[in-house]
C-alpha cells in the first residue's frame, strides 16, 4: 500500500522534491488538506496562514527550478509550536493573556528553518506558557491524541505531537522545560528530541523557565530529527547562554554503529511504571544486548529529589518570567483598574489560567523573604547533586536508556490533581536539571493500541551518538511506519 | 489533603501582583499545600559544602560588540500595545 503523502518523512519527501516528481505547492496543499479532513477532531492548532504557507511553498518551487535549492528541508512544511515566534504571525503561548499578539520577530529558530527553505506553517497547541504534561491548560481547549481522540496528546508541546501523528505537518518543533517535547512524542508515536542546553538559541522562545528551557524537533524517523536538529542548532549571539559548539553533520552520523555500553537507572524502573511501558522498553533493552552493547545497571541516588526540585526551580524562575506580562506594554490588558498597581493585578487575573496562576504564586513563595534558603537554594544545591549523579553514571555507559513516560496516554480530564499530573514527568525531568540531551523513539504499542516511547538519555553535546544509538534501534523495527486511523 | 500553614496566600499574591478570588484562593491553598507537603522532603537531603547549580553549563562574562544595530521600528515595537498615543504608551497615573 503506498504511504500517503502527508505520512511521508522528510528525507522521502525531500527525495520526490529533488526528482521534481513533487512540488512543494502540492505537498504543502496536499497537508492543507489533510488539515481540513482531521483537525475538527484532532484539535492541534491554534491558528494557521495557509495562504502565506503556499506562498512559500511557491517560492520554494522557485528556488528549485532556478537551480538554487538549499537542501532536504527546502520546500517542507514544519509546525511550530505557539510559543516561538514567527514575524507577522500570532503568537499566544495558548493564553488568553496574549490571545491577540502578533510576533514583530522571528525567533532563531525560525530564522534558521527559513534560512533552510522549510515551510513555517501553523502556530501549534500547547500548554498554557508550556505549563502542562497534558496540553489540557490551553486556553483554547485540548488537543486530543490522533490515537485515541479520547485521550491527551501528552504536553506540553501537545499540538505539536498530534498534528505529526495525524499527518498534518511533516515535522515540528516544540520546546522542553521538563520533558514538554519527550513525552508528547512518547504519547503520540512519534521521535522527540530535546537537545543539550544551549545547542539551540532560545532567542525568540516565550520564556518559562530560563535554565531549564530548550527548543527540539519532532520527527516521524530518527534521520528526520537529525536533519532538524542540524538547521537549527548552532550559536546565537542574541542568546548569551547559547554555546559555541562545533555542529556535527547528524544525519552523516547516524551511520556510526559501536558496541555501546548502555546504563538502566534502576530507579526509574520502580513503583507507578506501567506494566506494558516496562515491557516494551525491556524488549528494547534486549534488542541492544543482542546487537552487542553492552548492558550495565546504574544508580541516581537523587532521582527521588528531581521532581520536587524541579518544581521548585521551574516555578521560580516562570515567576519571574512572567512579571513582564503586566497590561502594560502588551499582552491582556484590565478595564476599569483604579491605579497601576490594580492594573497589574486584574490584567494578570484575567489574563493567566488556572495552572499558571498555581505556578506564579509556587515560585514566588519560594523566592520570597524567609523561604528563599530553605526552598530556592536548597533546590538549586540538590540539583547540583542530580547533575553529578548523570556524570558519574557516564564515566560508566555512554547513555542511559528508560522510559519516557511511566504510562501511555491518559483520558482527557483523567488527571485534574495538579500533583498527580506533576508525576507523569518522573523520568523526563532530571534531564532538564542536568541540561542534558535526550530523545524519545517509538518503542511499541500497548495492548490496547495506544504509542510507547523508549527514552535515551545521552552526555552533553553527544546528540550525534543519541539519533546514531536511536537510528539503530529504529531500523530494526517498524513501529514508526504506522499511522493512526482518523 | 493538607495545606500549607506558612503560605501565606494573600501575601504572595500581592507580591505576585495576581488578584484571587475565594474560590481561586481555596483551592490553591490545598492544592499548593499538597505540592508543598511533597516538596518538604528535600529537606532530609545532605547538602552541606554543595555548591548550588543556576546554569546546567555555566557561561560567564558573554560580551555583545559594542556596535549599534537596527532596532524594531516604533511602529512594530507599538503594534501590541494595549493602548497608544503619539508614539508612546498610555498607562494609568503613577504620580499626583
Amino acid at each position: 500500500m503506498a504511504v500517503d503523502l502527508f505520512f511521508k518523512s522528510i528525507a522521502e519527501l525531500a527525495a520526490l522534491l529533488e526528482a521534481k516528481t513533487l512540488s512543494s505547492t502540492e505537498l504543502t496543499s496536499a497537508l492543507i488538506a489533510r488539515k481540513s479532513a482531521v483537525e475538527g477532531r484532532v484539535k492541534a492548532f491554534n491558528s494557521s496562514d495557509d495562504a502565506d504557507a503556499l506562498a512559500q511553498a511557491a517560492a520554494s518551487d522557485a528556488r528549485r527550478a532556478a537551480g538554487q535549492a538549499r537542501g532536504p528541508l527546502d520546500g517542507i512544511p514544519v509546525g511550530l509550536k505557539d510559543v516561538i515566534s514567527v514575524s507577522g504571525q500570532p503568537l499566544t503561548a495558548s493564553s488568553k493573556m496574549l490571545a491577540n499578539f502578533v510576533s514583530p520577530y522571528d525567533a532563531t529558530v525560525t530564522v534558521n528553518l527559513k534560512r533552510a527553505g522549510a515551510v513555517v506553517w501553523g502556530r501549534l497547541n500547547c500548554d498554557e506558557f508550556a505549563m502542562g504534561s497534558s496540553t489540557e491548560n490551553s486556553a483554547f481547549g485540548p488537543t486530543a491524541n490522533p490515537w485515541d481522540l479520547t485521550r491527551v496528546p501528552g504536553g506540553s508541546s501537545g499540538g505539536s505531537a498530534a498534528a505529526l501523528a495525524a499527518g498534518e505537518v511533516i515535522a515540528a518543533l516544540g520546546s522542553d522545560t521538563g520533558g514538554s517535547i519527550r513525552q508528547p512524542a512518547a504519547l503520540c508515536g512519534v521521535v522527540g528530541l530535546k537537545p543539550t542546553y544551549g545547542l539551540v538559541s532560545r532567542y525568540g522562545l516565550v520564556a518559562f523557565a530560563s535554565s531549564l528551557d530548550q527548543i527540539g524537533p519532532f520527527a516521524r524517523t530518527v534521520e528526520d530529527a537529525a536533519l532538524m536538529l542540524g538547521a537549527i542548532a548552532g550559536h546565537d549571539p542574541l542568546d548569551s547562554t547559547s554555546f559555541k559548539a562545533e555542529i556535527p553533520d547528524y544525519r552523516a552520523g547516524l551511520k556510526q554503529r559501536r558496541p555501546w555500553r548502555l546504563g538502566i537507572p534502576k530507579e526509574y524502573f520502580g513503583a507507578g511504571l506501567d506494566p506494558a511501558v516496562g515491557a516494551a522498553v525491556e524488549k528494547a533493552i534486549a534488542f541492544y544486548k543482542s546487537q552487542g552493547c553492552e548492558i550495565k545497571e546504574v544508580s541516581l541516588p537523587h532521582t527521588q529529589y528531581c521532581l520536587d526540585t524541579y518544581y521548585i526551580i521551574a516555578t521560580a524562575e516562570a515567576s519571574s518570567n512572567l512579571a513582564r506580562f503586566d497590561g502594560i506594554r502588551y499582552g491582556h490588558r484590565a478595564k476599569g483598574a483604579k491605579d497601576v498597581v490594580d492594573l497589574y493585578a486584574q490584567s494578570r487575573a484575567e489574563g493567566f489560567g488556572a495552572e499558571v496562576k498555581r505556578r506564579i504564586i509556587l515560585g514566588t513563595y519560594v523566592l520570597s523573604s524567609g523561604y528563599y534558603d530553605a526552598y530556592y537554594l536548597r533546590a538549586q544545591k540538590v540539583r547540583t547533586l542530580i547533575r553529578q549523579d548523570f556524570l558519574n553514571a557516564y564515566r560508566e555507559v555512554d547513555a542511559l536508556l528508560t522510559p519516557t513516560s511511566p504510562m501511555p496516554a491518559f483520558k482527557l480530564g483523567e488527571k485534574s490533581d495538579p500533583l498527580a499530573l506533576y508525576l507523569c514527568d518522573i523520568y523526563t525531568i532530571g534531564v532538564n536539571l542536568a541540561g542534558l540531551p535526550a530523545l524519545s523513539v517509538p518503542c511499541g504499542f500497548t495492548p490496547g493500541g495506544l504509542p510507547i516511547g523508549l527514552q535515551l538519555i545521552g552526555q552533553p553535546f553527544r546528540e550525534a551518538d543519541l539519533l546514531a544509538m536511536a537510528h539503530t534501534y529504529e531500523q530494526a523495527h517498524d513501529w514508526h511506519t504506522r499511522h493512526p486511523q482518523l | 489533603m493538607s495545606s500549607a500553614p506558612d503560605l501565606d496566600l494573600d501575601h504572595v499574591a500581592k507580591l505576585a501582583r495576581l488578584a484571587l478570588t475565594p474560590a481561586e484562593k481555596a483551592s490553591f491553598s490545598q492544592q499548593l499545600g499538597d505540592v508543598l507537603h511533597h516538596i518538604e522532603q528535600l529537606a532530609k537531603v545532605d547538602v552541606t559544602g554543595i555548591e548550588p547549580t543556576a546554569h546546567a553549563f555555566p557561561v560567564v562574562n558573554v560580551w555583545a560588540d559594542d556596535v549599534a544595530r537596527p532596532g524594531l521600528p516604533v511602529e512594530a515595537a507599538l503594534r501590541n500595545a494595549p493602548a497608544q498615543r503619539d508614539h508612546m504608551i498610555v498607562v494609568p497615573k503613577v504620580v499626583e
